[in-house]
């Protein structure tokens, strides 16, 4: 038992320590793991809000019907003919008078008889999943009922969604970024030291050393390294980012921080940082054994 | 053992040997002589496989050379035990994991009572915790002789084992090395030292290989 740890700590020692080289790679593993807790922070944070705004407005619209009092029955009747026979249009509801002053009530206060105005009726489409053409429906409406505007929330939404979705992109394809940046910098590491212990490498091998024995040297301190900078510097980005004032304040900031199942992405980073390190190293010792018998 | 068929072999230079063949069986002794810079450093290189010849053909127990592995040729050397002209330690282990490190690198363990034996038999004792840069040259070669021999290797092989030590320590090198032999160990040991030789002639029935003009001779009485 205790031949085993004594064989597995020599194994380890087979390669002369290298304090700098050592603090350089746990530093910049940590660097890379805190950027990308915030490329992921707004990943999802952006999937969120994108997720949000086009599920919850996206699927309705209205149809605003402003007449005089004499056509508005005909024009609503018209209205409602039209949107039924729309493809994409899953439901329809005419707002009641007790609906519509419930929705002005905020703006004009209560006690407020809808009779003395006038308020436009207003008719509600609930889209089915593929969504309906607004210009047709617009130009149909146009015809039928010439009182009729209809107000399709999505049209000024659409470019919000899309940019949230891209806002998601690019966090993701920051991460893959860090994630790279690490492998190239661990290889540059790695390259370093199997250069500066080529002579160590060269007296193994010649004493009997297979090359896994040798791979597996380098590979174990970097990895190590490598997770623990990784897990240092997660640990202090979530830290910031709980840090950051947390929902209900509302808008896009204060959304940041990691919510639910979310919490699982984030302890990906240092495995996946590891995961790095321990295939970056494996390639480059594999390169540098390939000059040594 | 190590067998050597029309073994071709030159640096960029030009050709330091040309179809030399060569035979150490089991429990043989040889040595290899020539002035400094025939080759004989080279010619051991090809044994142990550091090298690979340009041309003719190499076979170590009983495999073709060209044909093998890294990892065979990794399983090779542990069956062959070198002490190497400048020795080639890791300066930063002590010498005791140093001459434990084949058995180490081949995931056996050190018996201590064996790794003890070991030390006192190349008279080691004392320095087993110094570090090899603070040890003498004497020294550096018995600790080298010491981690050659400690897979109990069927073939060791010598570059220049008395090349900057005293006649005392050099016989009493030598006098390690004929051990080994009478232990059943086949021997090659690489040396320009006639003395050596001559020293050695008078304990053991060793064959003297000369290299001349990119070939080998056997040389017999003039020495
Ligand atoms: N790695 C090398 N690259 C180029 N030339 C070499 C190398 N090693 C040795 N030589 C040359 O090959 C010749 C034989 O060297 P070596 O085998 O070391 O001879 P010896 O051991 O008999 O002194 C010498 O001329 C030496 O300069
Ligand atoms: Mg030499």
């Amino acid at each position: 038992m205790t031949g085993g740890r004594r064989l597995k700590g020599a194994a380890d020692r087979v390669v002369p320590p290298s304090g700098f080289t050592a603090r350089l790679t746990q530093f910049t593993a940590a660097a890379m793991a805190f950027l990308a807790v915030f490329a992921l922070a707004l990943s999802l944070a952006a999937g969120r809000l994108a997720e949000r705004w086009s599920s919850e407005l996206a699927r309705t619209a209205t149809v605003r019907i402003s007449a005089p009092a004499g056509q508005m029955e005909a024009q609503t009747e018209a209205v409602v003919r039209v949107l039924e026979a729309t493809p994409g249009v899953a439901r329809v509801r005419v707002l009641s008078a007790a609906d519509e002053q419930a929705l002005l009530e905020p703006w004009l206060g209560p006690g407020l008889s809808l009779e003395s105005l006038p308020v436009p009726q207003l008719v509600e489409i609930i889209e089915s999943a593929e969504g309906f053409d607004a210009t047709g429906l617009r130009l149909r409406l146009q015809a039928e009922a010439p009182g009729a505007v209809l107000d399709d929330h999505s049209r000024w939404r659409q470019p919000l969604v899309a940019a949230a979705a891209r806002l998601r992109m690019l966090g993701l394809v920051s991460a893959l970024l860090i994630a790279a940046a690490t492998g190239a910098m661990i290889t540059l590491a790695a390259d370093s030291a199997l250069a500066a212990n080529r002579e160590v490498i060269r007296v193994l091998r010649l004493i009997g050393a297979r090359d896994s024995y040798i791979i597996r040297a380098f590979v174990h301190r970097f990895t190590l390294r490598t997770l623990g900078g990784a897990l240092l510097g997660t640990l202090l980005g979530m830290s910031a980012v709980l840090l950051l004032p947390g929902p209900g304040g509302g808008g896009f900031l204060t959304g940041l921080q990691p919510q639910g199942a979310e919490w699982f992405w984030y302890l990906l980073i240092p495995p996946v940082s590891a995961l790095v390190a321990f295939l970056a190293t494996r390639l480059a010792a594999l390169r540098a054994l390939r000059g040594i018998t | 053992m190590i067998e050597l068929t029309d073994i071709s072999y030159g640096y960029d230079g030009g050709e330091l040997f040309s179809r030399i063949s060569m035979e150490i069986g089991p429990g043989s002794f040889h040595f290899l002589t020539g002035p400094s810079g025939a080759g004989k450093t080279t010619l051991l290189r090809l044994c142990y496989m550091d090298l690979m010849p340009s041309g003719g053909r190499i076979s170590v127990f009983g495999r073709e050379v060209g044909a093998m592995s890294r990892d065979d040729i990794a399983a090779a050397r542990r069956r062959i035990g070198v002490v190497h002209q400048d020795c080639r330690f890791l300066d930063h282990l002590p010498v005791i994991e140093n001459i434990a490190l084949p058995l180490e690198v081949a995931a056996r363990r050190p018996e201590p009572e064996n790794l003890e034996a070991l030390l006192a038999w190349v008279g080691l004792s004392a320095r087993a915790q110094a570090l090899p840069p603070e040890l003498s040259g004497g020294e550096r070669q018995r600790a080298a002789l010491a981690r050659a021999v400690i897979m109990s290797p069927e073939v060791i092989i010598a570059d220049e084992p008395t090349g900057n030590i005293d006649w005392e320590m050099s016989e009493r090198l030598l006098e390690l090395l004929i051990e080994l032999n009478r232990m059943g160990r086949a021997v090659l040991i690489a040396t320009h030292d006639l003395n050596l030789i001559r020293a050695a002639k008078a304990r053991v029935s060793a064959r003297v290989l000369r290299i001349r003009d990119r070939r080998l001779q056997a040389a017999g009485a003039e020495l």
